[in-house]
């Protein structure tokens, strides 16, 4: 197997959900209700524990140790999808993110349990019971919040509306797909994509919320490619800050 | 954390006066036998009252007190701190919730108390209302204010209402934690660089006019607490909570080679007492009635949390639902 794609790969996993468990971190003292508080701090020490644990394949793979790829990288090195580093707003576009992110997440994760690279095969084995409750939070909240009160409907739709071209990014296929395909690594992006969307569509149909027309869509890509919005730069700057202090020193 | 330094109201003579004498008698014969007083037994008014004040005073105490902490979540250096970072930070936030609902079992709902904490009506910890320069600062407060509030908490967990010292029980079996990682950050910081040992002592000497306020003001000049006392509301005072903290941790920060700022700290051989310089209580009043550095701040942002989540606590409502208070 082609090294330089499972690295790709890695990355794009590692780097996604490190900056989404960042993201969500930012909910920490802030919820709309406490109980919401705590479940963005819990998903935020899920996504960042396993953004460490692919971090860690990647240093298996002689990639430096993931606190120096984790805390000193800058943006233009970063395969995040621009979806995950967008501001978190308020919290109905911080919701949407979360629902259209993990309904792709766990679909990534079930491929992955079954890849033919074990090393990832094991991680995604591991992990993918912790995506599915990410996956129960967020479905159960669009549920009720997407069918509740006018203001809420209008504030969840115009989200969706907003986060609908950079979710779509997040299927922008690496330079070694067909590789990856071919070698059984997993499916691929589009075959995520057409299950993301039938997911997506069965949850969403249960609310007065309406997806947009894909086919009128850009999707914003070049995240996979080192190609970032303006705000994924100042999350690293205030990430690293005390860490670049001094690297060499034990925190 | 981070319960400690309640303030009470004084006991006024005359609040008992209305009570029925013989429920009255009663109800304290059960505390002196080491009962508990569960949320639908017989209680006076001042008890409830009391007890009220002081849970939801250490709920507001937890909410508050995960600002400082919080926002050096996304600047914890290296994975291992940014991931238990959170975590604490989380658990404290978890033991609100705990706390709100314990009071709710008395009679105030959790959206009274919220409303009543961003207005200014009820307090929360003095010592949050100081900032969090550094990352050296949130390790001192992770230790040493996590460690104020065990010494309050472990003592008031004996006290006499079951929700509360249920709760916390709960609470300190995680505080236990949370000591044993602000403890870990310190040690690595004041055995690392030069810089870092910089850092961890000014954090210190910032914190420590704070930490010795943390237990409220000086047993001489408390209200009179014998009855809260009486009622194991206030299990211990705040001066002896104040010694049995420096007991256990003075001698912990000098092991590290840090100084304690106070050139007046001794323990008294002869009597056993730590001696120290006088905290500044009239700076400590002036803070918890609203002109801290950071109260302004901490209020702001608590009121802008509720303003922007607004929208989701009115799309939960459901018109049918009707108001039942917590399990105790």
């Amino acid at each position: 197997m082609n090294e330089l794609a499972i690295k790709d790969l890695l990355y794009k996993l590692a780097d996604d959900q490190l900056i989404l468990g960042h993201r969500n971190s930012e909910w920490t003292g802030f919820g709309p209700i406490l109980e919401e508080d705590i479940a963005f701090s819990s998903m935020a020490q899920d996504k960042i524990g396993h953004s460490l644990a692919f971090y860690t394949l990647l240093q298996e793979l002689g990639e430096a140790d993931p606190d120096t790829v984790a805390f000193t990288r800058n943006a233009n090195q970063f395969h995040n999808s621009q979806l995950v580093e967008l501001p978190n707003g308020e919290y109905d576009f911080s919701l949407i993110r979360h629902f259209l992110y993990d309904n792709a997440e766990i679909i990534r994760f079930e491929m992955l349990s079954q890849s033919s690279y074990e090393p990832i095969a094991k991680v995604a084995t591991k992990l993918k019971g912790e995506v599915k409750y990410h996956v129960l939070h967020a479905n159960t909240w669009i549920k009720n919040l997407g069918s509740s009160t006018e203001e809420a409907i209008l504030r969840l739709q115009s989200s969706l509306n907003e986060a609908i071209p950079y979710a779509l990014g997040m299927f922008e296929p690496s330079q070694y797909e067909q590789e990856l395909i071919e070698a059984g690594v997993y499916a691929g992006e589009e075959a995520v994509k057409a299950e993301w969307l039938k997911r997506i569509q069965a949850v969403i149909e249960k609310t007065d919320l309406k997806l947009p027309d894909l086919a009128t869509v850009e999707p914003k890509l070049g995240g996979r490619y080192g190609e970032h919005t303006e705000h994924l730069q100042p999350l690293l700057d205030e990430m690293a800050e005390v860490f670049k202090i001094d690297p060499t020193a034990e925190w | 954390m981070y319960g400690g330094g309640n303030v009470f109201e004084a006991t006024k003579f005359d609040d008992l006066q209305t009570e029925d004498p013989a429920k009255l008698a009663e109800f304290e014969a059960r505390i002196a036998r080491g009962e508990k007083i569960e949320p639908n037994d017989w209680m006076p008014q001042l008890y409830r009252k009391q007890l009220i004040r002081m849970i939801e005073q250490h709920a507001h105490s937890e909410i508050i007190g995960a600002l400082p902490e919080g926002t050096w979540i996304t600047r914890a250096p290296g994975f291992r701190r940014k991931m238990a970072q959170m975590a604490k930070v989380q658990d404290e936030v978890g033991h609100a919730q705990l706390l709100y609902s314990a009071a709710e079992t008395l009679g105030k709902t959790r959206e009274q108390m919220l409303t009543d904490l961003i207005n200014g009506k009820s307090k929360y910890s003095n010592v949050f209302n100081y900032p969090a320069f550094t990352w050296a600062d949130s390790n001192i407060i992770s230790w040493l204010i996590d460690a104020g509030a065990i010494v309050n908490q472990m003592a008031n967990a004996k006290g006499s209402y079951g929700p509360y010292s249920r709760a916390l029980e709960r609470i300190c079996a995680e505080e236990a934690f949370h000591l044993k990682y602000g403890h870990d950050a310190v040690v690595h910081m004041a055995t690392g660089t030069p810089k870092q040992r910089e850092m961890i002592q000014a954090a210190l000497n910032r914190w420590w006019p704070p930490i010795m306020t943390f237990f409220g003001p000086s047993d001489k000049m408390s209200t009179h607490t014998e009855t809260l006392m009486r009622w194991k509301v206030k299990m211990a005072s705040n001066d002896e909570c104040r010694q049995q903290f420096l007991d256990m941790y003075v001698p912990k920060i000098w092991e590290l080679g840090l100084t304690v700022p106070d050139p007046n700290l001794k323990k008294n051989m002869e009597t056993g007492q730590w001696e120290y310089t006088e905290p500044d209580w009239d700076e400590f009043k002036r803070v918890i009635n609203g002109d801290g550095p950071c109260n302004a701040e901490r209020l702001a942002v608590r009121r802008t949390a509720e303003e922007r989540g607004a929208w989701v606590r009115r799309a939960l409502l459901n018109p049918k639902a009707k108001y039942v208070k917590p399990l105790a």
